[in-house]
């Protein structure tokens, strides 16, 4: 047994993703510092790169100014008011072309046709429609959320196990009930993922409407900048969303967390 | 209240799965349906239910359901059906909410079915918190809760490993013992039938029909693991199903 013996090797890992904590603030500080290097040493020009401490600097007069609460006010408002409708309405239509044979086969197309316009194409339109304020702003970010959140919200319906809705009419249970109790907790987790796509386009969609008539805001913050070849102001502004993304998501993750403490 | 199938056919599409059943199911008897794989006996129970719509023939109620039953078909599905976000208590208060009873008397309910399938201690736990053989208990108590006139059991015990089974075989009989109950128990497995059937009907392959309908006289409770009367039957029921069974193994499958 001896004469040409070897252990079996080891072949089963990999594939299996799992949590490295603070691995991502690491990449995030390393590309930081090195910008802050090469712009302190001069190997990165002023004008191809600002430098992130006056970048932080630009923030801070931002902060003690208030003129950060300026912007953000009006652009958080905006946000949610336009992303809430959008996804309500979404929600509901979503829920109805899961149910409806006949609601499926008249708006699954129509959705299907609007969902590739680039909704900032139609911003103009909008803005005959809702005029130059608050209304072309929210329904752009209304109708740029409400198309996603149809089709996840259909196709998480569709998913709802069939075998728990045959459960719920062997009970006898009413339709709303089965609705209600059964449809859509079951379609929770799908709605809720795409609802992280939605408010991401939201985000988008809100500094697209506010680059085209507003005078506060984040857009305009940094339309303003931009033509101005302002780059610290300009990265200040573009930080500002990222934090809105990372929040945003932050908030679902937490969502998430409470909806969905049933599953794995 | 008894049921009655009057020449029960059912085909789907082109297929024919059902052909002229008719049976009667007594009151406060358990009648089991065994048949090979694919013989219709599944469908054969969701049209019992109401669930499917027969091709011909039709299901006849006998009499009135029980003072107090609030659902009188009512199924135990093979996969438990439980609701994954809903606690086993939430899953059983489930089928009782829309019968507009008070929260007192859904509480006495749970409480009491919970005790009869001795689940009381896992009232706040969630489905994936459980075995198999636990999630099927929680469904035989939800079925419970509702107090069915007639029990409709998918292959209850299919998915769980065979020492559960026999657990629950046991717990099936001890109900049976404290209450009797109507049952109709769709199984491939001819030791459940044997176990818990008083009437076990056999079903030919495709189209299911029915071959015979044997009769075990001896009640449930003194029905034993082992017993060489219950070894005789099951090896008679065997014999009439082993053709078939190899008939409908080698059959191509094109539904």
């Amino acid at each position: 047994m001896s004469e040409g013996s070897h252990e079996v090797g080891f072949r089963g890992g990999g594939f299996s993703p799992r949590r490295v904590r603070g691995v991502g603030v690491v990449v995030f500080v390393l590309l930081v510092g090195i910008a802050e290097w090469g712009t302190q040493a001069g190997w990165i020009s002023a004008l191809t790169l600002p430098k992130p401490s006056d970048v932080l600097a630009t923030f801070g007069e931002l902060i003690s100014t208030g003129r950060l609460f300026d912007h953000m006010g009006p652009s958080l408002s905006r946000l949610v008011v336009g992303s809430a409708l959008g996804v309500s309405v979404g929600v509901t239509v979503g829920t109805m072309i899961g149910l409806f044979s006949l609601a499926r086969a008249g708006l699954v197309p129509l959705v299907a046709a609007l969902f590739p316009i680039p909704k900032i194409a139609l911003l103009p339109l909008f803005v005959i429609w809702f005029g130059i304020g608050e209304g072309s702003k929210y329904a752009l970010i209304a109708f740029g959320t409400f198309t996603p959140t149809v089709v996840a919200t259909y196709g998480a319906v569709d998913n709802v196990d069939r075998t728990l809705i045959r459960m719920g009419q062997s009970f006898g249970l009413s339709w709303a009930s089965i609705v209600r109790k059964i449809v859509l907790p079951g379609a929770m987790p799908g709605i809720l993922s795409g609802l992280r796509i939605s408010l991401a386009i939201a985000i988008i969609l809100l500094v697209a409407a506010e680059m085209l008539g507003a005078e506060y805001g984040i857009g305009a913050y940094i339309l303003e900048a931009g033509s101005l070849y302002d780059l610290e102001r300009l990265f200040a502004g573009v930080v500002i969303l990222s934090v809105l993304g990372v929040l945003v998501s932050a908030v679902i993750g937490l969502l998430e967390r409470r909806l969905l403490r049933w599953r794995v | 209240m008894e049921l009655k199938l009057e020449a029960i056919g059912h085909s789907y599409g082109g297929t024919e799965v059902l052909r002229d059943i008719s049976l009667l199911i007594p009151a406060g008897r358990v009648v089991c349906i065994v048949g090979p794989s694919g013989c219709g006996k599944s469908t054969l129970l969701r049209l019992i239910g109401g669930l499917e719509r027969a091709s011909s023939g039709r299901v006849l109620q006998l009499g009135d359901p029980p003072e107090g039953c609030l659902n009188p078909l009512t199924y135990v599905f093979q996969d438990f059906a439980l609701l994954p976000w809903r606690t086993v208590c939430g899953n059983i208060s489930l089928v009782l909410e829309d019968h507009g009873i008070g929260a007192a008397e859904t509480d006495r309910i749970i409480d009491d079915v919970l005790a009869r399938t001795r689940l009381s201690d896992f009232a706040d736990a969630l489905p994936r918190q459980l075995s198999g053989g636990m999630k099927q208990r929680v469904a035989i108590a939800r079925a419970l809760a509702v107090n069915p006139a007639v029990l409709l059991l998918d292959e209850p015990l299919s998915a769980l490993d065979s020492q559960t089974r026999e657990l629950l075989m046991d717990d099936l009989v001890s109900l049976y013992a404290r209450q009797r109950f109507t049952a109709v128990y769709v199984t491939h497995n001819l030791n459940e039938a044997v176990r818990l059937g008083h009437f076990i009907v056999v079903l030919s392959r495709r189209p299911g029909q029915i071959r015979e309908i044997v009769e075990i006289p001896e009640p449930l409770e003194a029905r034993k693991r082992g017993d060489p009367a219950l070894e005789a039957r099951q090896a008679h029921l065997w014999e009439l199903m082993r053709e078939e069974a190899q008939a409908a193994d080698a059959e191509l499958v094109d539904v």
